[in-house]
């Protein structure tokens, strides 16, 4: 009978300690330097689930009517640099397309208006987790990557700009993507310098720390070009 | 399910002495014709026995136990041991508690990013907790980038634990101990009505009484509605299907984040009735033995 007392009792112990073990063990860890870099080593394996089996040429982001878009004050903008970055003179502007290419490009921003444009208007959604609806337009990056013939052995695509040293690198199969494009126009007005004027990356299919703004070049490369927050410890992938 | 294990027999177990002593109501066993006492059990069907049992509540529970007790090879004042969970029952029980309280850590570190349901500029969903963000003892990862790394790494096992245990539920047949159906309906209210003192006779029941089957019917269902809200809004632009079906981005991501609250509400009301109920059942998620009042098997 005590016995029995006695056991139930720690039953109750048990499941009281339980509670506060848990809660010890969460605490804001981000893993160590043991169990970091293993988290890091699956985000790696998720990053190659999320190209090989998620990612598909012909799947494409929903679209959306005009009625539906977010104001435009209430549409977020992030830069690395305060005050915005700005370019001094957009006529001296140009975006250098380089690296494994058999044709390196210096494309001025009227050269790349002139390329056939796209026009969507579609969901931008933030690794935060909020979301916002705008229409984006310019030139598919399959044109500008067609022009410049990257070689057998590029894999990867690393976009630089001019906001303090804010760079990203992406898979090539993103890259070709029908809906990424290089955008210079925002909800049918130029791309203001809050949204990466003259020229930033959009598409649908990433998450916006992808989206590189205040574009300068774009390097083909055989390694993976990590990136500014991905360097950090944001997945490197950042499809959806 | 096999009886053979590491544990010995139940005839021979060291710990027989204490049988019949776990403080609770005799029930009728399984088919209610099958057991002599469904009579008398009715006498002794005192929920607060189970609470608190006092001398001579045991006393009186410890004869019924003998005359009820599910078994007829057991010696009166002894209840077998009979082996209730299967290895891999246990296993992923075990661990996905143990994930679910990762993913939720990580889960709510996420959240804390932006305490917002709904597009920007508003309105959003109604929600308790809208811009407030959780304490840091409540989270995992640190910071946003560690919460979703953390919660990118466990989803993968809890997936896996979990369809593992569903499918051995297939598989093996037990499903049809535990899928709450149609016919249930009456038998939880019934179980409702005794457990309001409404009823006197504690109703027949099988491994699980109805509202135990509703209960871990409805889990199951949570974990799997879970995980599918979780690959919504996960990839909402390569799986936007499964987003639509949740009413698109921001109601799946709303969807995901009362799954928390559900799972913390059942996994309270569980504990407690393990430990009140039927203390034995602890013993049986861990080692698989269980020595206690209700049947093992339908």
């Amino acid at each position: 009978m005590i016995d029995r007392r006695l056991s139930r009792r720690d039953l109750f112990r048990l499941g009281l300690a339980a509670g506060p073990a848990s809660l010890l063990a969460s605490c804001g860890w981000d893993g160590g330097p043991h169990l970091g870099p293993k988290l890091h080593a699956v985000s790696k394996v998720n990053d190659w689930v999320g190209e090989k089996l998620f990612l598909s040429s012909d799947r494409l982001a929903p679209q959306y009517p005009r009625s539906q878009r977010t104001a435009p004050r209430d549409f977020p903008a992030y830069s690395i640099s305060h005050p915005l970055p700005v370019v001094a003179d957009p006529a001296a502007w140009a975006l250098e397309v380089k690296g494994l290419v058999a044709q390196p490009q210096r494309l001025t921003l009227a050269m790349i208006q002139a390329l056939p444009s796209v026009t969507y208007t579609v969901k931008h959604h933030c690794v935060e987790g909020w979301t916002a609806i705008a229409t984006w337009t310019g030139a598919p990056l399959a044109s500008v990557i067609a022009m410049a013939q990257p070689t057998a052995a590029a894999r990867y695509l690393r976009f630089d700009s001019f906001d303090h040293g804010y760079f990203n690198g992406w898979d090539l199969k993103s890259a070709m993507h029908p809906q990424t494009i290089l955008a210079y126009a925002w909800n049918d007005r130029p791309l203001t310098p809050a949204h990466g004027a003259p020229l930033r990356v959009y598409a649908p299919i990433k998450l916006g720390y992808k989206l590189t703004k205040f574009l300068t070049a774009m390097t083909f490369t055989a390694e993976q070009p990590g990136g500014y927050w991905e360097n950090q410890g944001y997945p490197w992938l950042g499809g959806v | 399910m096999s009886n053979t294990g590491p544990e010995m027999p139940p005839a021979a177990h060291p710990e027989d002495e204490a049988a019949g002593t776990s403080g609770a109501p005799g029930i009728a066993a399984g088919e209610p014709a099958a057991g002599t006492g469904s009579g008398v059990a009715a006498g002794a069907a005192v929920p607060s026995a189970a609470i608190a049992p006092s001398a001579a509540a045991v006393s009186s529970d410890e004869a019924l136990a003998s005359a009820v007790a599910p078994g007829a090879a057991a010696a009166p004042g002894k209840r077998p041991l009979v082996h209730r969970h299967h290895w891999l029952v246990r296993v992923t029980h075990w661990a996905n508690a143990v994930l679910l309280v990762g993913m939720i850590a990580s889960g709510l570190q996420i959240y804390n990013a932006f305490g917002h349901f709904g597009r920007r500029g508003g309105p959003f969903f109604p929600n308790p907790f809208d811009g407030k963000p959780f304490p840091r003892w409540a989270t995992l990862g640190g910071w946003l980038a560690g919460g979703l790394n953390w919660h990118f790494a466990l989803a993968w096992p809890f997936v896996l634990t979990g369809a593992a245990y569903l499918l051995y539920m297939v598989i093996s047949g037990e499903w049809r101990s535990l899928l709450f159906r149609p016919r249930d309906v009456p038998r939880a209210i019934a179980m409702q009505l005794y457990y309001l003192r409404l009823r006197k006779q504690h109703p027949p029941q099988g491994k699980h009484n109805a509202l135990q089957k509703g209960a871990y019917t409805f889990i199951l269902l949570l974990g799997v509605i879970s995980v599918l809200s979780g690959f919504a809004i996960y990839k909402p632009a390569q799986l936007s299907w499964l987003t639509v079906l949740f009413g698109g981005y921001e109601l799946a991501r709303y969807w995901h984040f009362w799954a928390v609250f559900l799972f913390l509400a059942f996994t309270l009301v569980h504990v407690t009735l393990v430990l009140v109920v039927d203390p034995a059942s602890l013993r049986a998620m861990i080692t698989g033995w269980y020595r206690g009042r209700f049947p093992s098997h339908d």
